[in-house]
């Protein structure tokens, strides 16, 4: 059965946004269909609202569009382009649930689309969970008792029956939103109420508990000739109850014998040919009662998964690329091993390593959320490790987290450690080790944790020779201590720490014991065959497998875990260095320790490390490489941090000069170079007390802004229109010392706020593109939305903008990428923040304007120039309007203040093209969830100074037939106009106030710019009720003006749609 | 140290790491098996005689022992080399330790080494001769010792791990867990005679499921007794070593073929081979794992199997006229299956009774009945 040829166009659906519980995984998976499809020959036409992905990148389809992920564009996307088929598996179940609901609707009979992968009627009974367990059921395979209920008294009565605690899980969400364990009945009433309004055809299903099971998973994939195979085996470390998304989790799987593997197997292969899964990978998730064995199967996803990610980078059996090409007809025994060329993908990979998978939460963004884990996934990001043993890839798993802290035996409550080892939260291992250091038996843990034996031993094991190591000095240490504790994955940092001793002093102790780190590859086999790709990880053995090559080489340093301020855009950012270094003809080492990107692929680099990014383990690969340059500027903060020591042990770092990079970050310096440049930025100071903070605040006079110095994403900001916020903040917010001040700039209040992406070659500067903000000033950069070009800055204060981008470029002597965030305040131009290195921004500015800035800017770090590119001078044009808008996770995170502010808290982020800003914004709000209404009625309120713009907007907004409501001094200024409006009672005028009628839905949009102190709060409360019932807010009166015209463009052209290589070449030839 | 352990092969290539269990030397032919789990099938695996066996899996002993996977009554493993053996057993059917079950056949156990190293050096260099030993350190003796043991081709192992009387099994499979979808044994209707050349527990509970009664003869058991044993099918099992040296079976062999229905297994495979007269050939470090891909000729599917074994049977050896080939290896296009056009005959190189592996392939039992049903 050979490939089809009856198909020759095929549309691949995206995931949209990054959020919590579907994150790069998919631009991993997409990706790799997009590659797998048109290597077979096919045409392929990608739809993905997501411009920070890889699979959006033009080259990758024929037709790329980054528009909506909704029935409306898709279908004029499929009237466009008429692809013959749909493929609906690697888009994650944003792609499925999207392609449902065009086969649903009809659009897919319409135009003769098939859908290939999953058929309507599989991806109906694995979705389905009663359909799900009567077809288990139907094939003898157990599952947990349940019933579905679509109303609270049902579940009430059926909780009752088989006795708390059970678990909720309403259907059709996404990452397990509103599911959760009810383990009373009162608590019952509470999580069923909302879980039967989360589920969009509301019902939830009401199970019994399989809390404390042994959990596992396994990847299967299967072809149209029902040839079936298991890619890979995992097992939870983290038992029954936790997400897996949030689990810790282990490949393979660790304590089952092969018969009780080879029931999992069996079951696992029984219900995919059940569902009737006919082409690709999908997961089965079992639990297994501990004591007695008895399994259950949890749940089936009928496409590519995050952990279909986790497996093919556990393996390197990569199941995207493999279910791209069943889905298209192919037989896996047709499809070739890549990694040892000679054996076909039809097998089931075996590994000689263990790989060990962390979740990254960030519970420390959202106060007010609890820390707990539970059966909703909360983590935004995840590590993989691989070791030879599981200590050792649990050791360096740990590492790879980057949480910065250290824990010692202050931090832990003593009085806590029973609840916290029965209750599973983000420190669940710091208390498992605390708790053994505290004489608590691998049998104790057990029972409060109910995690395997075998895994707390291992636990023990590293946590025994630690304490071992703490009664030796770096004098007295023997070689085979030194050995074993890095044979167990421990840094050297960490046994630096144990023998009173520095990290890098530890580093050449253990070298004079010959210690040092050898490269074992991943080859899906065990060795058994000779491995063609050098896929690596580190080991402390005895044979080195690395076989660096003779040629001229650059390693690139990714980013790590997704986290909030440093996600796909970075990922983006590395592969494609890694692209531009092929194309120069270098070799390219990736180094990364995240499944789910792109840059983890082993066909993306022509070398690839899956490491920590340590310093340690970067000089172990330099060592064994001996690199002739190594790139940090494009994995966002990650490598940055790691610049100054590397080039300190001699590591080559080409692009920006590292010292550079950190005079930009350091306060005074930059201050003294922006005088110099005769640059202004708004006044500032720096504290190291609350004391000192607010005599620098009055100073400045009030608002600031104050922050810690070394910021990631924002962290731990404050707005602080007052001394006790700002005392409050010293006091309980932020870690500072003298080395380290707080940092207090005076807050430019009403500014318009702009980034600047540019290429600098050290003569020459690119400006990529200057991103006006349309979101208030005081919005962390990367929680606001932005255009492109920008849509109000009068061309004077653009001429500003570029002229100090150039001067500043070249003072910090730019090679490569850099980012500038001016501000804008009363026709004045600031600097706020200079970072010589690849933005956020990065890949929205290069799929705007069609030029790849991050492959050119690696050009430019090994030495071309601007000029040795056909590119156009100054900046680069913008064809048509572009805006990215963020997206947020506030409702995995009931409690939260979903208010927006200097601290960045979007996960991810959406663009929308449109002939005007309008149409654009349109379409961004309405791809980042917040759907602008077509009718209704606005809420508008503007400061004085606005009022004349405001008006302007207001009259748009009843044009097009919107009740308005104003606010007393607005309403009188639209009135006198001759505009109708109704009049709405401030929050400390009394009630009925706006932020009753937000709650009672009566707007259905608000517009209201901030008016400065006496407001402040009001505008906070409006904007949380705004956010609570998904009531767009637009801050500024462009984006209101933005609005109106979208609202009128989408009433003439409903769905207007472009692919961006017709945009680009538009825009080439113009 | 007093817990060192050293494995040196006849190449001279040496590995040192720590003792597991009891204090010993073995010596034997160094095979590596890619499978993940199953080490206790394949450390009671009479195919394994005369066999160091290193498992590529690097965390060993997890899940303990239990007294339900063994794939006969004792390890037939000489020795065996591992990364890293676990102090604690954890299963809800563990009964034991892994490394107690080995030590009280003083099977000495080699861990903390690089075993991968050792795989890379085996695949390259084809499975050689070695020796454990926790008791000698002189490691040019233990080379020397390596060099002295016999050469896996032409060794006849069969015979001295084969049943010296014969008996009657009538176990089927019993579940591992409530959840195990294993019914119970088929009522008895055929009687089967099986050559045991070192045969595994799940081949007989295998027939035994399927409405078999199963009478297990010694490997030098002659026609004629097989014959009066009235059997409606016979069975040639695995086994340890080189087919070739097996003269006597395969001539009582040839005289059974055509007279009642046969199966064979593995060795059973070769020697059915060579029954017909092929010719077998030793592979450079034979196939021991899991997940071997083998396509079914007759139907075009592949199946996920259990393989372990040094020799193979050429298939050019095979008279096409009379022989059809029925299974190939994807990875390697090694014969992994062939049955007779006239006679009620077939085999396979593999493991269709898994223990450990993939259950793919039972579907062979059902045939073998299939057949006994038709004569």
């Amino acid at each position: 059965m050979a490939k089809r040829t009856d198909i020759h166009k095929i549309l691949i659906i995206g995931s949209g946004p990054i959020v919590i519980g579907q994150a790069c995984e998919f631009d991993y998976s997409g990706t790799q269909a997009c590659k797998a499809l048109r290597d077979e020959g096919y045409e392929v036409v990608l739809v993905n609202s997501n411009p920070a992905t890889i699979m959006t990148d033009p080259g990758l389809a024929e037709q790329t569009y980054v528009e909506p992920l909704t029935v409306e564009y898709v279908r004029e996307i499929i009237a466009r382009e008429r692809p013959d088929a749909l493929l609906s598996t690697v888009g994650g179940q944003t792609g499925l649930n999207l392609s449902v609901e065009l086969a649903e609707k009809g659009v897919l009979d319409e135009f003769g689309v098939e859908l290939i992968g999953a058929k309507i009627e599989a991806i109906k009974k694995a979705e389905d969970r009663l359909l799900f367990k009567d077809a288990m059921r139907s094939i003898g395979l157990d599952v947990p008792d349940s019933k579905l209920v679509n109303n609270l008294e049902d579940g009430m009565e059926f909780g009752a029956e088989v006795g708390y605690p059970v678990v909720l899980r309403p259907s059709f969400t996404l990452g397990g939103t509103g599911g959760g364990l009810a383990y009373n009945s009162e608590e019952m009433k509470e999580l069923c109420a909302r879980a039967l309004e989360l589920s969009p055809v509301h019902e939830v299903l009401i199970e019994e508990s399989v809390l404390g099971w042994k959990e596992f998973e396994l990847e299967v994939m299967r072809d149209l000739a029902d040839n079936c195979i298991i890619v890979c085996s995992i097992e939870n470390f983290d038992p029954m109850g936790v997400h897996t998304g949030d689990s810790l989790t282990v490949a393979p799987a660790q304590t089952l014998t092969d018969r009780e593997y080879q029931m999992m197997r069996d079951g696992a292969l029984a219900c995919l040919r059940e569902i009737g899964v006919d082409t690709g990978g999908s997961n089965v998730q079992f639990a297994v009662e501990p004591n007695t064995g008895r399994m259950v199967v949890i749940e089936m996803n009928p496409r590519v998964s995050r952990s279909s990610a986790l497996a093919s980078k556990a393996t390197g059996f990569p199941i995207a690329k493999i279910a791209a090409k069943l889905a298209v007809g192919m037989r896996l025994d047709e499809i070739p091993n890549d990694i040892t060329r000679k054996t076909p993908a039809c097998f089931e990979p075996t590994i000689d390593y263990v790989v060990v998978k962390l979740p990254k939460w960030q519970f420390e963004k959202f106060p007010g959320a609890e820390p707990l884990l539970g059966v909703q996934m909360k983590s935004i990001g995840e590590v993989m490790s691989i070791g030879r043993t599981f200590k050792h890839a649990l050791s360096k798993a740990i590492r790879s987290l980057e949480t910065g802290k250290k824990f010692s035996e202050d931090d832990f409550d003593p009085a806590k450690i029973d609840q916290r080892l029965i209750t599973p939260t983000p420190e669940r291992l710091n208390y498992i080790r605390f708790a053994m250091t505290k004489g608590y038996s691998v049998k104790q843990i057990h029972e409060m944790t109910r995690i395997d034996p075998w895994f707390l031993q291992q636990m023990k094991h590293l946590i025994d020779l630690q304490a071992e190591l703490e009664a030796e000095t770096v004098d007295t240490v023997s070689g085979e201590q030194l050995e074993q504790a890095k044979r167990y994955g421990l840094s050297d940092k960490r046994v630096a720490r144990a023998l009173g001793s520095g990290e890098l002093a530890l580093r050449a102790k253990r070298k004079e014991h010959g210690i040092q780190a050898v490269f074992k590859r991943v080859d899906t086999c065990a060795a058994e065959f000779e491995s063609f790709t050098p896929y690596l990880y580190s080991a402390y053995e005895e044979e080195c497998e690395a076989e660096p090559t003779e040629r001229r080489k650059v390693m690139i340093l990714g980013s790590g875990p997704n986290r909030i301020g440093q996600g796909i855009e970075f990922d983006y950012c590395c592969c494609h260095a890694s692209y531009a270094l092929q194309e120069l003809g270098y070799e390219s080492i990736m180094v990364n320790c995240n499944p789910e990107t792109v840059s983890t692929d082993y066909d993306t680099s022509d070398r690839l490390y899956f490491e920590p990014l340590t310093l340690e383990n970067v000089l172990n690969i330099h060592e064994t490489e001996k690199v002739d340059g190594v790139i940090v500027q494009f994995g966002g903060q990650t490598p940055l941090t790691l610049a100054l020591p590397l080039k300190q042990q001699g590591v080559p770092i080409i692009g920006t000069d590292p010292e550079s990079i950190d005079l930009a970050e350091d306060r005074e310096r930059f201050g003294a170079l922006l005088a110099d440049l005769q640059i202004p930025q708004p006044e500032n100071g720096t504290a190291a007390s609350p004391k000192e903070a607010c005599r620098v605040a009055r100073s400045l006079g009030y608002p600031v802004l104050v922050r810690p110095s070394y910021v990631l994403g924002g962290r731990a900001m404050v707005i602080a229109y007052d001394e006790a916020t700002v005392n409050s903040y010293m006091r309980e917010a932020v870690v500072y010392s003298q080395e380290r001040p707080v940092l207090v700039d005076r807050f430019l209040e009403n500014a318009t706020e702009v980034d600047v992406d540019a290429l600098c070659d050290g003569d020459e500067v690119l400006i990529g593109g200057i991103m006006e903000h349309i979101e208030e000033a005081g919005v962390h950069s990367g929680d606001s939305s932005c255009v492109l070009p920008s849509a109000s800055i009068p061309e004077k204060q653009l001429a500003t903008i570029r002229h100090y981008t150039v001067r500043l470029a070249k003072a910090l002597n730019v090679r490569g990428l850099m980012n500038i965030q001016y501000a804008i305040h009363n026709g004045k131009v600031y600097v706020i923040e200079v970072n010589p290195r690849a933005s956020r921004t990065v890949p929205y500015v290069s799929k705007s304007t069609g030029y790849p800035l991050a492959k050119i800017a690696v050009g430019l770090m090994v030495g071309r120039k601007l000029s040795d590119y056909d590119l156009p001078r100054g900046m680069l044009p913008v064809g048509k309007n572009c805006v990215k808008s963020p997206v947020f996770p506030f409702n995995k995170f009931p409690g939260v203040d979903p208010i927006l502010g200097p601290e960045m808290r979007s996960t991810g982020e959406v663009m929308g093209i449109g002939e005007t800003f309008g149409e654009a914004f349109a379409k961004a709000q309405l791809s980042a969830g917040t759907a602008l209404p077509d009718k209704g009625a606005v809420f508008i309120s503007v400061t004085e100074r606005e009022r004349a713009e405001g008006l302007d907007v207001a009259r748009k907004f009843a044009d097009l037939g919107f009740r308005i409501y104003a606010t007393r001094g607005t309403a009188y200024a639209l009135r006198a106009a001759g505009i109708e409006c109704t009049v709405g009672l401030k929050v400390n005028e009394g009630r009925p106030n706006i932020v009753d009628l937000t709650k009672d839905r009566r707007f259905d949009l608000i517009v209201n710019s901030p008016a400065g102190a006496q407001s402040f709060q009001d505008e906070k409360t409006i904007r949380r009720a705004a956010m609570r019932y998904r009531i767009p807010c637009l801050t500024t009166l462009s984006a209101a003006r933005a609005a109106a015209e979208g609202i009128a463009a989408r009433r003439e052209h409903p769905a207007r749609v472009e692919s961006l290589q017709r945009l680009h070449a538009r825009q080439t030839a113009a | 140290m007093s817990d060192t352990a050293v494995l040196a092969l006849e190449d001279g290539r040496i590995f040192r790491g720590r003792c597991v269990g009891m204090k010993a030397e073995c010596y034997g032919e160094v095979v590596f098996n890619t499978g993940i789990a199953g080490y206790q099938e394949i450390f009671t695996d009479p195919s394994y005689s005369g066999q160091i066996v290193v498992l590529t899996n690097p965390q060993i002993g997890n899940y303990g022992a239990n007294g339900e996977d063994n794939e006969s009554a004792r390890p037939f493993i000489e020795g065996l080399a591992v990364r890293e053996f676990s102090e604690i057993a954890s299963n809800w059917r563990s009964t034991g330790h892994a490394a107690d079950f080995l030590s009280q056949q003083r099977i000495p156990i080699i861990s903390e080494i690089d075993t991968r190293a050792l795989v890379r050096h085996l695949r390259d260099q084809g499975s050689m001769r070695g020796v454990i030993s926790s008791i000698e350190t002189d490691t040019g003796r233990l080379v020397e010792k390596a060099r002295s043991i016999p050469e896996m081709a032409g060794l006849d192992l069969a015979s001295t791990v084969s049943t010296k009387q014969r008996y009657e099994w009538s176990r089927g499979v019993d579940a591992c867990s409530p959840s195990e979808l294993v019914g119970p044994a088929e009522e008895t209707k055929y009687h089967v005679v099986a050559y045991d050349f070192g045969i595994k527990h799940n081949i007989l509970r295998s027939l035994v499921q399927r409405g078999c009664k199963v009478t297990v003869v010694p490997s030098l058991t002659s026609a004629e007794d097989v014959l009066a044993l009235k059997p409606d099918g016979v069975f040639l099992s695995n086994g340890p070593g080189d087919p070739e040296p097996l003269s006597e079976p395969i001539r009582n062999i040839r005289r059974l073929v055509g007279r009642t229905p046969i199966f064979g297994i593995c060795l059973g495979h070769q020697v059915l081979g060579l029954t017909v007269g092929g010719k077998t050939f030793k592979l450079k470090f034979g196939h021991h794992g899991v997940n071997h891909p083998v396509r079914n000729e007759r139907t075009g599917k592949v199946e996920i199997t259990s393989q372990n074994h040094g020799f193979a049977v050429d298939p050019d050896s095979l008279d096409a006229s009379h022989i059809e080939l029925t299974h190939t290896n994807l990875n390697d296009h090694t014969l992994e299956g062939f049955r007779s056009r006239k006679d009620p005959l077939f085999c396979v190189q593999y493991h269709p009774e898994a223990a450990p592996g993939p259950h793919d392939s039972r579907y062979l039992f059902d045939e073998f009945v299939e057949l006994m049903k038709k004569s």
